[in-house]
């Protein structure tokens, strides 16, 4: 049984869900443009991820094999819905900003994945802290790359301005590649690139 | 009015592409495009799948939850407006299609069935899949358009996994840095596809 | 873990599985749906005011507050096919989108660049007046599909009716950070001043690819939005479409050739 210090350490760099698991991507492309957006998309995630494989682990004895998928994305679903309401009747600026994305969540298949991988066969407590665990392993991605992305994109941090943007007069001219999805590509891929020198565990084995 | 189906049919598969333009059902996208013959399977079976949701949560959509809808039943039911259980009742028509394609490929192409293994299933949660039919509320397609654009957004999204594989069969002869090695070198792949792919953007037929 | 299949465990089981979700999520909506109304309404009386110029950008209000300004306001129902005021329309709980799916409420639109599908046959236009009681300002809802989504919004004109007083939309699913930036400040800035028609009456405004000039140089254009064509070409789409004949271009001018004395015929 593994330790609760390791579920929750390990997605952050070791077993980090984009970086590594391959899943989450979708998100992490469309929300980074501002650092507002990608705080509130990691914490939504966070919610969701830990509160979906709390209930499915302890459903985990009773689901029946031949509907397991669906019982897992009604659960998952639900969560998504009330999340939404929640941001729409007390964050509505923020929720105005996220829409589609929110119910993307669903489809998020770092929520799926977890799931099946840990869910389904651990403790309610320890699937619990495997949820926050690879939330917070998605939100550091999230944050850095959407920190590069609205520095060097816009010239902002969190809206307010850090470098002064030549069209007010200042020295910075943002960089429109940042803004743009491919963008995000690229420092994704600078990301992993960078883990994977830290972490050399991480790099592929050739292909025969 | 074919001329509109077909222009339809051309936007979703080039200038809207769900994978290249709109960077949904990413994480299949990047899993599976390691061999073109399982992309190509994954590829088939994705468009199968948005067939026959698309037009599926049209129905749902116009004729249970959207308000008026359910007047067919009883005028008094016309009242009620359902469309907050829009996301449940479009994943549950997904994740049930999914498992009838995989019940019949299982019985009449088990070859297939093989090949795919555990990335049939995971269909069910390709955003691509969701965003297809969420797209299909936003824009208020007809029945006959949610069909056209199911099969348009499903090829279009083959289409680039398939083109992706190929690439990455290719790169396999490249001098890749360790680190970059897979994974990492597939989302630059694929960011440059992406540029590739905005020469199409704001295209109107 | 073993896990049970038998056929009657497993419609039992996904029976409990429904009820439990439905009443969760259902519960929730209910719970919250009138607050997320009020916020709604709110934030569209807010976008009037921002439209309108009376409300700063950044500015965050009260209730009380956004009430006591929006108070200045008359609301006008306005029939979109004869393009005249009908003093009579019911405006209270109006709600021009669930008129859309009414066929007897609305009418299907000719193509269109902001893929407009239907109009609704009354709309509610925001007119306020000034000391004299003459038409100072008009506010007219504009909405149109951008990328993602249908982008609801107001413009609001001046007693001219040509020059723009400001654009301000109020819900959009748009990229942040792209098509999202309908919303930035500094894009909303340079829409004030324009005009939206030229001299022969037609609706010409338009958000442009790349840079505009200044209000003097460009009065027809305001800049594009940065890698968000689309977003762009559904804003120039759905304000061309609403300012001419299918939305409210016979209805402003017949306010032109009657005067804008404030007097509603």
């Amino acid at each position: 049984m593994a330790k609760p210090r390791d579920v929750l350490i390990d997605p952050l760099f070791n077993n980090n869900p984009i970086a590594l698991q391959v899943l989450g991507i979708c998100s992490a492309l469309a929300v980074t443009t501002k650092m507002e957006t990608s705080v509130v998309m990691a914490v939504a995630v966070v919610f969701v991820v830990a509160f979906s494989n709390l209930f499915i682990s302890a459903l985990r004895a009773m689901i029946p094999t031949s509907i397991r998928i669906i019982v897992q994305l009604t659960i998952i679903a639900s969560l998504v819905i009330v999340v939404d309401q929640f941001l729409k009747a007390y964050l509505f600026d923020v929720s105005k900003q996220l829409s589609v994305f929110v119910g993307l969540i669903i489809t998020n298949c770092i929520v799926m994945g977890r799931a099946e991988a840990f869910a389904m066969q651990n403790p309610p407590a320890l699937s619990f802290i495997d949820g926050v665990g690879n939330g917070l392993g998605y939100g550091v991605l999230l944050l850095v790359v959407g920190s590069v992305r609205e520095l060097f994109g816009a010239g902002t941090y969190f809206g307010l301005p850090v470098f002064a943007l030549a069209a007010e007069g200042g020295w910075y001219t943002p960089n429109g590649l940042m803004v743009l999805a491919p963008g995000a590509f690229f420092l994704i891929g600078l990301f992993i690139w960078a883990l994977r020198t830290w972490k050399p565990e991480q790099i592929e084995k050739p292909e025969a | 009015m074919a001329e509109h189906y077909l222009s339809l049919a051309v936007k979703a598969i080039f200038v809207e592409n769900m994978a290249l333009a709109f960077f949904l059902g990413m994480c299949s996208f990047l899993a599976v495009s390691k061999k073109v013959e399982t992309a190509l399977g994954l590829g088939f079976a994705v468009v199968v799948v948005q067939t026959i949701t698309v037009p599926m949560n049209n129905l749902i959509y116009h004729h249970l939850l959207t308000q008026g809808g359910l007047a067919w039943l009883h005028p008094s039911l016309a009242q009620y407006d359902l469309t907050f259980l829009g996301f449940l009742t479009y994943i549950g028509t997904i994740a049930a299609a999914v498992q009838i394609v995989e019940m019949i490929l299982d019985r009449y192409a088990p070859a297939l069935y093989t090949t795919l293994g555990i990335f049939l299933p995971l269909i069910a949660v390709n955003c691509a899949i969701l965003g297809g039919s969420l797209f299909m509320v936003e824009r208020g397609y007809t029945f006959p358009e949610s069909v056209v654009f199911g099969f348009g957004s499903g090829a279009g999204w083959a289409l680039a996994i398939i083109a992706l594989a190929a690439i990455r069969e290719r790169m396999r002869y490249s001098n890749v840095p360790e680190g970059l090695r897979g994974l990492g070198i597939t989302f630059i792949i694929t960011g440059l596809m992406a540029i590739g792919f905005m020469a199409f953007a704001g295209i109107q037929l | 873990m073993p896990q049970r299949s038998d056929a009657a465990y497993t419609i039992g089981f996904s029976a409990v599985v429904c009820v439990v979700c439905a009443v969760l999520v259902s519960s929730s909506a209910v719970a919250l749906r009138d607050r997320q109304a009020v916020n709604i309404e709110l934030d569209r009386r807010k976008n009037v005011l921002a439209a309108a110029g009376v409300l700063k950008d950044g500015e965050s209000l009260s209730r009380e507050e956004i009430e006591r300004r929006f108070a200045s306001f008359q609301v006008v129902a306005v029939d979109l096919r004869s393009g005249e005021e009908d003093p009579s329309f019911p405006i209270e709980g109006y709600d021009a989108r669930r008129a859309l799916a009414d066929a007897s409420a609305s009418r299907p639109a000719p193509r269109n660049d902001a893929q407009i599908l239907r109009v609704p046959n009354h709309g509610l236009v925001y007119k306020q007046l000034d000391a004299g009681g003459r038409l100072d300002l008009i506010v007219l809802p504009v909405e149109g599909k951008g990328l993602w989504s249908t982008l609801y919004g107001f413009l609001a004109l001046g007693a001219d009716l040509t020059t723009i007083r400001g654009l301000t939309y109020y819900q959009h699913g748009e990229t942040p950070g792209l098509g999202g930036e309908v919303d930035n400040p500094r894009w909303k800035a340079l829409w004030p001043g324009r005009s939206a028609f030229d001299e022969g009456g037609e609706p010409v405004i338009e958000v442009t690819r790349g840079r505009a000039g200044t209000v003097q140089e460009d009065p027809h254009r305001v800049d594009g939005l940065a890698g968000a064509t689309l977003t762009s070409r559904g804003v120039t789409g759905m304000l061309q479409f609403w300012l001419g004949e299918n939305g409210y271009g016979p209805y402003l001018e017949r306010l032109k050739k009657e005067g804008v004395d404030g007097q509603t015929p």
